[in-house]
C-alpha cells in the first residue's frame, strides 16, 4: 500500500473513449491492499474492462462484502455506485438491487472466503436464480484479514506459509457454477492481464449470472513454495482453454493471439467474442463435455483458465419472474397498486 | 535490446535532464530540495562548487537546463501552458538567502606549490580556473584591461538585471582565494607574455569585438551609432550616462534586448528593436524577448537594414527592406524580399547588436598558436589546450560566443587540464566523474524525498513595476521568490536525481508497478528491438531521445521495459513493488575538478 495519492498527471497520449474518458478516470481510490496484492491487478483489469465497454461510470453498482477482495471496490470506478454489505451477504443485496432496478450493471466483487465459506449458500442461490450481474471472485485459497488460515478453496495437499498442510477436498467455485446453472463461467489469473480483461468485458456485458473465478495470489500469506495459488505454482500450471477477444461494434478486429482455430459467438448487444481455441477438444457452449473435461483437467493438477462456458442464449431472474421490463423502482403508484378492479379480474382467473 | 547498463554513469545522469543539459553538471535537483527544506547556505554552496556564480547565474544564465526539465513535458496535457521547473530562479534564491558563506569558503593554501598560472582576461572563463587551482597551492594572476573583475559579466549586463553588489561578491570570493588580479593591464603581445615564464597560460579573453553593420550613411552617421557591446560597457563603467529620445536598436540576440532595456532607462523614450528575423527565430531567450516586451519596447521583424538617412550630417532615420523568410532542402534559411515598399523609421540614435566576434590581434603569428581559417584558435575539444600546450582556451575564446555557464565549464575542464599537466600527467587521461546511488527508503513507505507530485503551475517571479524600474538603471527589475514562493517552485521539481533501480532476479511480475504508475511508463513485454519495443509499450515511447529501461528476461521470458520519458519519480512503484525489486535511489554525480581527485598520483589511491 502507499499513503500518498495517486498523481492525477497522466501520460499525454493516453487515450479516450467514446464516452470522452481516460482509463484515468475510471480509478477509485488509492489501494490500501498489501504491495504486490493480486487483487489490485484485478481491480486494474477491471477498470481497464470498463474504460474500453465505454460504460458511463453512473450505470454501474458496485457490492461487496467483508474481505480483502470486498475492500477493492473503493480502488476502482470512483464515479459508480457502491454498496459494502455484511460478510458473505453481497448476493442477497445484489438480487434485492437488481429486482428493484434492472437497468444498472452489477459487479459483485468477492473472495473465496466470503464467497465460498461464510456467503457460500448466498452465492448458490444467486446463480441459480440467474441474476444478471458479473460476480468475481478474487480468489487466492487463504484468510488473508486473519493472517493466512486455509480457506475453503485451497487445494488438497497445499501447504500454508507456516508448513500445515490441507487434507480437505478443495470448493471449486467454477465447478459448482455449472451445476447451478451460471450462464457465463469463466477463470483468469491476476497475473495475466491480456486474458483477463477481455473475460471481465465478456462478462460485463452477458445477460445473465456470469461467475469470473480469478486466481489472484496472496503476496503475504500464499505466495510460498508449496502453494498452489502463487504466482510461480498457476504459471506453470496455467493451461489456458482459450484466449479471448471481445470485439465491440465500433472497435477495429485486431486479433491479440496466435492465429488458432477460432470459434465465435455473437453477442446480445451486436458485440462478439471471438475465442482461440488453445484446446481443440474443448467446447465451451456444451455445458456437460464442459464439466467433464474441466473435471478431468483439474485432477491432473492443471489450473484452467479461460472462458469455461457460455450460454448464448442466457435468462435471467427476471425473465424467471416475468417481471417488466420498467424498472420496478421506476413504476408509480398506480402500476404498483392498480385497484380492486384489478384484483378482482385476477382472482376471477384464479378460480 | 539488451539489458540498460545502469553501471555506466552516464546512463542515469542522463535521466536527471537539468544535470545533463548544465554545461557545468550541476546536481540541480540536489540543490532544490535543499531549498525546499530551507537549507539556503548548503544550495548555495553545492552551486558554488559546480558553477562558481550561483548570484549572477540565478539572474542571467541561459538556463540550458530549463528547455531540458522533465517538469515542462510532464505537464503536457496536464497543464494549460506546460512549463518546466523555474529553475534557475531557485539558483538566486539559495544565492539571496544563504547568509554568511565566507566562513564555508576554500581556505587559502598554507604554502604555494611553486607553479604559476597566469589567467588572460578576468570572466568567468579565467575566474573558474583561478578559482578551482588557487586553492590547490598554485600562485593564479588574472590581467584585465578593465578596471575591476567579472569581464562580460560586469562590462555588458546591465545593472537593472544584475546588480553590481552581486558580481562584487562573487568575484570577491574568488579572488579571496589568493588570487592576484591585475587590473588595467592588456596584454598585447603574447610572446612577451609568454617570456615571462608561466608554467601555464589560460586565456579567457572573450568575443570582445561587436560586429558592425556596413551599409550607406554608417560612416557620415558614425556619431549618433553605437556598437552594442561597446556602448552597453561605456553604460557600465558610467562613461554613457544618456541617450537621446528616439532609439533603434537593431538586432535579435541577448545583446539587442539589453540595449534597448539600457536605452528605455537613460532617456530613450521611443525605443524599438528592428530584427531581420521573424519573431520566433530570434536569437534571444524567450524570457528576454518578454522582458523587452512587457517594458513596452516593440520589435519589428523581418526588415533589413537598408540605409542610414541623414541631413546635415545628422542621423534622421533609417530605412529597412521588408522580407520574409524560405528555408532550402537542407533546411538553411535565406530572407527575400517580400515585394512590400520599404520602410523608413525616424530616429535619434543607432545601436548596432548584430553579433559579437573573436579577436586575436594581440597573438603573433609566431608564436605556435594555430588558428583555423575562421581565426579561432585550433584546440583539444576535451583539454582545451592549443597548439603550445601549457596555453589553453577557455569561454568565448575558445569556441566562439556562448554564455557564462559555458565558460564556466570549460574553466573547470581547462583547470583539470593544468593540474594534470604540472603534476607531470597525460591531461587526456581524465578520470570518470564520482558516482554514488543510495537507497532513499527510510521505513516501509517512507522516502527521505518528498515523493508526493505538486500539481502547481510554474509561479511567476514577481517584477517590480514597470514605471520604477524604468526610473534607474540601478533597479534591479526581478524581485525574486519570496521564501513561501520559492518552497512552492521547489516542490515542483520532480526529484529525477531520485533513481528508479530495478534488480530482475527480485521480481515475481505481479504487475503492481505497472497498474500504479501514473504515467504508465512500465511495461512487462516480450523483448524486441528498441524502435519494436518503444511501439508496444503501455503507452507510446515515442522520444527517441529520452532511453529505455530494458531488464535482463524474467521468469516468464519477458522483460522489464521503462520509458524513462515522462516518468514522475513519484516512487509509487518502489511502494507497490512486494520483493523489493524496485528501489528508489539518489544519484549523486560529481564531476572531476582539479586536485588530487583527477591526479592518479598516490593521495587518489589512498582516498
Amino acid at each position: 500500500m502507499t499513503y500518498l495519492a495517486k498523481p492525477l498527471m497522466h501520460h499525454p497520449s493516453l487515450p479516450r473513449n467514446s464516452l470522452g474518458y481516460t482509463r484515468r478516470d475510471y480509478e477509485g481510490k488509492i489501494s490500501t491492499l498489501c504491495a504486490g496484492c493480486g487483487h489490485d491487478s484485478i481491480s486494474a483489469a477491471i477498470i481497464q474492462a470498463c474504460w474500453e465497454l465505454a460504460i458511463e461510470p453512473h450505470r454501474v453498482a458496485k457490492l461487496s462484502g467483508i474481505g480483502c477482495s470486498s475492500k477493492t471496490p473503493d480502488y476502482l470506478l470512483g464515479n459508480s455506485h457502491g454498496f459494502n454489505s455484511v460478510h458473505g451477504r453481497m448476493p442477497s443485496v445484489a438480487t434485492g438491487a437488481n429486482l428493484a432496478n434492472r437497468d444498472l450493471i452489477y459487479l459483485g466483487i468477492s473472495g473465496d472466503g466470503d464467497s465460498a465459506s461464510i456467503g457460500f449458500g448466498q452465492f448458490s442461490h444467486l446463480m441459480r436464480r440467474g441474476v444478471n450481474m458479473t460476480y468475481v471472485v478474487e480468489n487466492n485459497g487463504v484468510y488473508g484479514l486473519t493472517k493466512g488460515q486455509f480457506s475453503a478453496t485451497a487445494d488438497s495437499g497445499s501447504k500454508s506459509k507456516y508448513g500445515g498442510v490441507n487434507r480437505d477436498a478443495p470448493i471449486d467455485l467454477a465447478s459448482i457454477a455449472f451445476q447451478l446453472g451460471a450462464t457465463y463461467i469463466a477463470r483468469g489469473f491476476s497475473g495475466d492481464k491480456e486474458q483477463l480483461v477481455p473475460l471481465i468485458m465478456g462478462a460485463l456485458t452477458h445477460p445473465g449470472a456470469a461467475l469470473l473465478d480469478v486466481v489472484s495470489p496472496c503476496v503475504a500469506f500464499n505466495n510460498h513454495l508449496g502453494s498452489t495459488k502463487s504466482y510461480d505454482y498457476v504459471r506453470e500450471h496455467n493451461e489456458a482453454l482459450n484466449r479471448l477477444d471481445f470485439i465491440t461494434g465500433r472497435a477495429p478486429i485486431e486479433a491479440r493471439y496466435a492465429p488458432g482455430e477460432t470459434h465465435e459467438v455473437d453477442l446480445h448487444d451486436g458485440s462478439r467474442l471471438r475465442l482461440v481455441k488453445l484446446d481443440a477438444a474443448y467446447d465451451p457452449t456444451d455445458r456437460v463435455a464442459a464439466q467433464r473435461h474441466l473435471l478431468a483437467r483439474q485432477r491432473s493438477g492443471e489450473v484452467v483458465t479461460g472462458l469455461l462456458f457460455l450460454d448464448p442464449e442466457p435468462e435471467d431472474l427476471h425473465r424467471h419472474l416475468n417481471t417488466v421490463a420498467t424498472p420496478l423502482f421506476a413504476l408509480g403508484e398506480d402500476e404498483l397498486c392498480p385497484g380492486a378492479e384489478a384484483l378482482a379480474r385476477i382472482n376471477a382467473r384464479l378460480r | 535490446m539488451n539489458p540498460t547498463d545502469i553501471r555506466n554513469p552516464d546512463y542515469f545522469h542522463r535521466v536527471v535532464d537539468c544535470q545533463w543539459a548544465c554545461p557545468a553538471h550541476t546536481p540541480v535537483p540536489e540543490y532544490i530540495r535543499l531549498i525546499a527544506a530551507g537549507r539556503y547556505a548548503d544550495a548555495y554552496m553545492v552551486n558554488w562548487r559546480s558553477n562558481v556564480f550561483p548570484g549572477i547565474l540565478g539572474r542571467t544564465c541561459d538556463r540550458p537546463c530549463e528547455p531540458a526539465c522533465r517538469r515542462g513535458r510532464v505537464e503536457q496535457g496536464n497543464q494549460p501552458t506546460p512549463e518546466p521547473v523555474a529553475i534557475c530562479r531557485l539558483k538566486r534564491v539559495a544565492a539571496d538567502l544563504k547568509g554568511d558563506v565566507r566562513a564555508r569558503m576554500p581556505s587559502r593554501p598554507r604554502r604555494p606549490n611553486g607553479k604559476r598560472v597566469a589567467c588572460v582576461g578576468a570572466g568567468p572563463a579565467s575566474l573558474t580556473v583561478a578559482r578551482d587551482l588557487a586553492p590547490l597551492g598554485y600562485q593564479v594572476s588574472v590581467f584585465d584591461g578593465d578596471p575591476r573583475a567579472g569581464g562580460m559579466i560586469r562590462s555588458q549586463i546591465p545593472r537593472f538585471r544584475l546588480p553590481e553588489s552581486v558580481i562584487d561578491e562573487e568575484v570577491g570570493y574568488v579572488l579571496d582565494l589568493g588570487v592576484e588580479f591585475r587590473p588595467g593591464h592588456r596584454i598585447d603581445s603574447l610572446r612577451r607574455f609568454l617570456a615571462q615564464g608561466w608554467d601555464a597560460v589560460f586565456i579567457g579573453s572573450g568575443a570582445p569585438r561587436g560586429r558592425d553593420l556596413d551599409i550607406p550613411g554608417r560612416e557620415e552617421c558614425a556619431a549618433h551609432i553605437h556598437v552594442g557591446i561597446d556602448w552597453l560597457a561605456s553604460v557600465s563603467f558610467g562613461h554613457t550616462t544618456r541617450i537621446d529620445k528616439r532609439v533603434i536598436v537593431l538586432g535579435g540576440g541577448n545583446t539587442a534586448m539589453d540595449c534597448c532595456r539600457t536605452a528605455r532607462r537613460i532617456g530613450g523614450e521611443d525605443v524599438k528593436v528592428i530584427v531581420r528575423s521573424g519573431f520566433d527565430d530570434m536569437k534571444a531567450s524567450p524570457w528576454e524577448k518578454e522582458d523587452a516586451l512587457h517594458e513596452g519596447i516593440p520589435i519589428l521583424n523581418n526588415l533589413v537594414p537598408k540605409r542610414f538617412e541623414h541631413r546635415d550630417g545628422k542621423l534622421i532615420g533609417m530605412s529597412f527592406q521588408p522580407v520574409h523568410a524560405i528555408f532550402d532542402d537542407s533546411g538553411r534559411r535565406q530572407l527575400v524580399p517580400s515585394g512590400e515598399p520599404d520602410r523608413y523609421f525616424e530616429c535619434d540614435e543607432v545601436l548596432i547588436a548584430v553579433g559579437q566576434e573573436n579577436a586575436f590581434p594581440w597573438i603573433e603569428a609566431d608564436c605556435g598558436i594555430d588558428f583555423d581559417r575562421h581565426g579561432m584558435p585550433v584546440l583539444d575539444a576535451v583539454t582545451l589546450q592549443s597548439s603550445v600546450p601549457h596555453v589553453l582556451f577557455g569561454g568565448d575564446a575558445a569556441f566562439g560566443p556562448k554564455n557564462i555557464i559555458w565558460a564556466v565549464a570549460h574553466g573547470h575542464e581547462a583547470a583539470v587540464s593544468i593540474d594534470k599537466l604540472l603534476s607531470g600527467e597525460d591531461p587526456r587521461e581524465r578520470p570518470a566523474p564520482a558516482v554514488s546511488l543510495v537507497s532513499q527508503k527510510m521505513g516501509i513507505h517512507e522516502w527521505s524525498y518528498d515523493n508526493d507530485i505538486d500539481p502547481d503551475a510554474r509561479h511567476k517571479v514577481p517584477w517590480r513595476e514597470a514605471n520604477e524600474a524604468l526610473a534607474s538603471i540601478r533597479v534591479e527589475v526581478e524581485i525574486g521568490f519570496d521564501t513561501a514562493t520559492a518552497y512552492r517552485e521547489a516542490q515542483r521539481c520532480l526529484n529525477c536525481d531520485v533513481q528508479t533501480v530495478f534488480a530482475d532476479k527480485l521480481c515475481i511480475e505481479c504487475d503492481a508497478c505497472a497498474d500504479i504508475c501514473p504515467m504508465d511508463c512500465l511495461s512487462f513485454v516480450a523483448n524486441g528491438d528498441e524502435a519494436d519495443l518503444r511501439g508496444r509499450l503501455r503507452a507510446p515511447a515515442h522520444n527517441t531521445a529520452q532511453a529505455l529501461y530494458v531488464s535482463a528476461a524474467l521468469k516468464t521470458s519477458r522483460v522489464m521495459v521503462k520509458d524513462e520519458d515522462l516518468c514522475l519519480h513519484c516512487g509509487l512503484c518502489a511502494e507497490r513493488c512486494p520483493t523489493g525489486a524496485w528501489d528508489m535511489q539518489r544519484f549523486l554525480l560529481d564531476v572531476t575538478h582539479a586536485g588530487p581527485g583527477c591526479r592518479k598520483s598516490p593521495e587518489r589511491v589512498a582516498a
